[in-house]
């Protein structure tokens, strides 16, 4: 869901962000520490760094929310560092055990822990996540960057295109291409990363746009650089700030439609659960047990929420 | 002005047809055998019949006929409103819509309802409020609400407010009580995205020369903020109404599975589980429509609303509102 973003991506917050690459930037300001000062002076780019990172860090809400990003990160790639239960080992004499210290999200209709589920539910739909997210950027990038560089008939023709995939309400183009390819984890990935295509092609069109007609390109241009090395050196490596942006926000928003689709019954099959999965299982069992479905609906919601605070909190900084 | 209106009415039907041809081509064209699915769908075995009754198969489906072929017959019978016969319920895909539409429009055009009136109050206190800390808040809800989840959302209302306090049926269509809980987790989604378009719009508009004018003129800050700021900044927002009324009727595929309701969100749902390609072709191609029509009135009332936009003679620029949702 590209609207914060789109609503910041007026030029003139946008024009905050990047200063041309080979200024040399004045030390961080705000970090008078004698440290810093005895240090030779940075080029402008890394003072950057510097100084963003002193920023965030002394922002609590965007510490939490990288904090459980990287743990859920974490737990999609090596679920058993954090947990050293079995997600599918029954034990039918401890079933629909309400929430404890033992079982953090209580336990199933089998006698599962859920909280273990829930975490080995991470890898299939933070995987499904990052393709979705792989797929969008490497088509909308190219897109935009074809696009905005081309200009004229090109533009115009792909710009259509864009247009009539955004008339497709997103989840219905996902419906449609996961009649088509069948369920499964992999299906939805592609279903997702498609449908977000059309926001990463319109900001790096714009962004593309922006940085072409600035006075560096010219001078790289009246240096005799030719279109392909100033399209690599100088215009990419400056649009890619807002798309990045764009990225984390919208890996909410592949979550938030990966989990969507996997809860209508589209994801993986079982015993292999993700998280929508489990949601939609759980229900079955609301009045009585309603851990089942609420708590991972809040793992989701959680996760949303910090990648979409991360991604507001970058473009904050970058004003 | 009638090369405007005609301009933008062709544009439309341009922007529908190829929205029907990329759905067509992803549901025919895609590495998946459509006999097979179809089979599938109907229940049978494409290695337990013989070639002939295959080949009978193929012709009553219309699949023995050319891509080309095909295409025409769905295009043809999209454009009269006949979009084929379901593969899994044994009646035209039109009757199953008929049946279930008017349910749909009913939610959304209550969520539609709710989320303008919502997204209009809180965007007006957000940019009204001068206690500091109410008003970052009210600033921030939208951001809140447009994180959630649906079905987070509406787990969490059947839980307390159905099962709890029993105030709420968690399901079914009858009466206005079943409207409610389904209206409200739509309209979570729906209102945050218009509210953080009319905060923004607000705060573009308050900078405004004319606000300064009239405050110094003597007049009260409540009283520009709702007489010159109001209409001003609520005008952009209707930009977006294409968008909010999709995004509402994309919610319906989860808001009416979670509570079981009858309607083509629920359809869709079906027909994707059992691979019913006619009916997803249908529901998108109308999802697709109402965007469109949606779109197109936006673009043809704009002009009336707001007359410095007329006077450009014709070439009218609505404010860059151009902003994509992806369903969630």
């Amino acid at each position: 869901m590209s609207v914060e973003s789109q609503l910041t991506h007026d030029p003139d917050a946008v024009l905050a962000h990047l200063d041309p690459p080979d200024t040399d930037a004045p030390v961080a300001a705000d970090a008078p520490d004698a440290a810093a000062s005895k240090r030779p002076p940075r080029s402008g780019r890394r003072a950057r760094l510097h100084t963003s990172a002193s920023q965030l860090a002394r922002k609590p809400g965007f510490l939490i929310a990288v904090v459980w990003v990287l743990f859920v990160g974490i737990s999609a790639f090596w679920p058993t560092l954090i947990t050293s239960r079995d997600p599918y080992e029954t034990h039918p004499e401890s079933a629909m055990l309400s929430p404890s210290l033992g079982h953090l999200f209580g336990t199933d209709n089998y006698g599962r822990d859920l909280w273990t589920r829930v975490l080995y539910g991470s890898p299939l739909t933070i995987k499904a996540t990052l393709l979705a997210i792989l797929i969008a950027i490497v088509l909308g990038l190219t897109l935009g960057v074809v696009s905005g560089f081309l200009g004229g008939f090109v533009d115009a023709v792909l710009m259509r295109g864009v247009d009539v995939l955004l008339a497709v309400p997103g989840l219905l183009l996902a419906l449609s291409i996961v009649t088509a390819l069948g369920y499964g984890t992999l299906p939805v990935a592609i279903a997702v990363g498609i449908g977000i295509v059309p926001g990463f092609a319109r900001t790096t069109r714009s962004e593309v746009l922006r940085v072409k007609t600035l006075p560096y390109v010219e001078a790289a241009r009246a240096g005799g650089a030719s279109w392909g090395r100033i399209l690599l050196r100088h215009i990419l490596p400056n649009s890619w700030g807002p798309v990045a942006v764009l990225a984390v926000l919208d890996a909410g928003v592949a979550i938030i439609a990966i989990a969507s689709l996997s809860f209508l019954g589209f994801g993986a099959a079982p015993p292999a659960a993700e998280w929508g999965t489990l949601i939609s299982d759980g229900r079955s069992y609301l009045i009585t047990s309603w851990w089942l479905s609420l708590l991972p609906s809040l793992f989701v919601a959680m996760i949303v929420l910090s990648l979409n605070h991360i991604s507001k909190t970058l473009q904050e900084l970058t004003r | 002005m009638t090369r405007y209106i005609l301009g933008r009415v062709l544009q439309a039907l341009g922007v529908l047809w190829a929205a029907f041809t990329l759905t067509f081509a992803i549901l025919y064209l895609l590495p998946s055998d459509p006999m097979e699915l179809q089979l599938a769908a109907a229940g049978l075995q494409a290695d337990g019949i013989s070639p002939q009754q295959l080949a009978d198969l193929k012709h009553q489906y219309g699949l023995d006929q050319s891509i080309w072929g095909q295409y025409w017959t769905r295009l043809s019978g999209a454009v009269h409103g006949d979009f084929g016969m379901s593969l899994t319920q044994n009646l035209p895909v039109r009757d199953l819509i008929q049946a279930r539409i008017g349910q749909t429009l009913l939610l959304t055009g209550c969520a539609c309802t709710v989320s303008m009136v919502l997204g209009l109050a809180l965007a007006y206190l957000a940019t009204f409020v001068r206690w500091n800390p109410l008003r970052l808040f009210l600033t921030r809800l939208p951001a809140l609400g447009a994180s959630f989840p649906q079905f987070f959302i509406a787990l969490m209302l059947i839980q307390f407010l159905s099962f709890k306090l029993g105030l709420f049926p968690a399901m079914g269509n009858t009466g206005w009580k079943s409207l409610v809980m389904p209206v409200a987790t739509i309209s979570v989604l729906t209102s945050s995205v218009l509210a953080q378009v009319l905060i923004k719009s607000f705060d573009d508009t308050l900078r405004q020369p004319y606000i300064v004018t009239a405050r110094a003129k003597g007049l009260s800050r409540s009283a520009v903020h709702l007489k010159h700021a109001l209409r001003n900044a609520a005008l952009p927002a209707m930009t977006i109404l294409g968008l909010v009324i999709g995004l509402s009727v994309t919610s319906s595929i989860i808001v009416e599975t979670i509570y079981t309701r009858v309607g083509i969100g629920r359809l869709a749902q079906e027909a994707v589980l059992s691979q019913d390609v006619p009916v997803v072709l249908a529901v998108v191609t109308i999802a697709a429509a109402i965007f469109v029509t949606v779109n197109l009135i936006v673009d043809l009332l704009y002009p009336l609303l707001d007359p410095r936009i007329a006077r450009n003679r014709g070439r009218v620029r609505v404010p860059a509102a151009q902003i994509e949702v992806s369903a969630a």
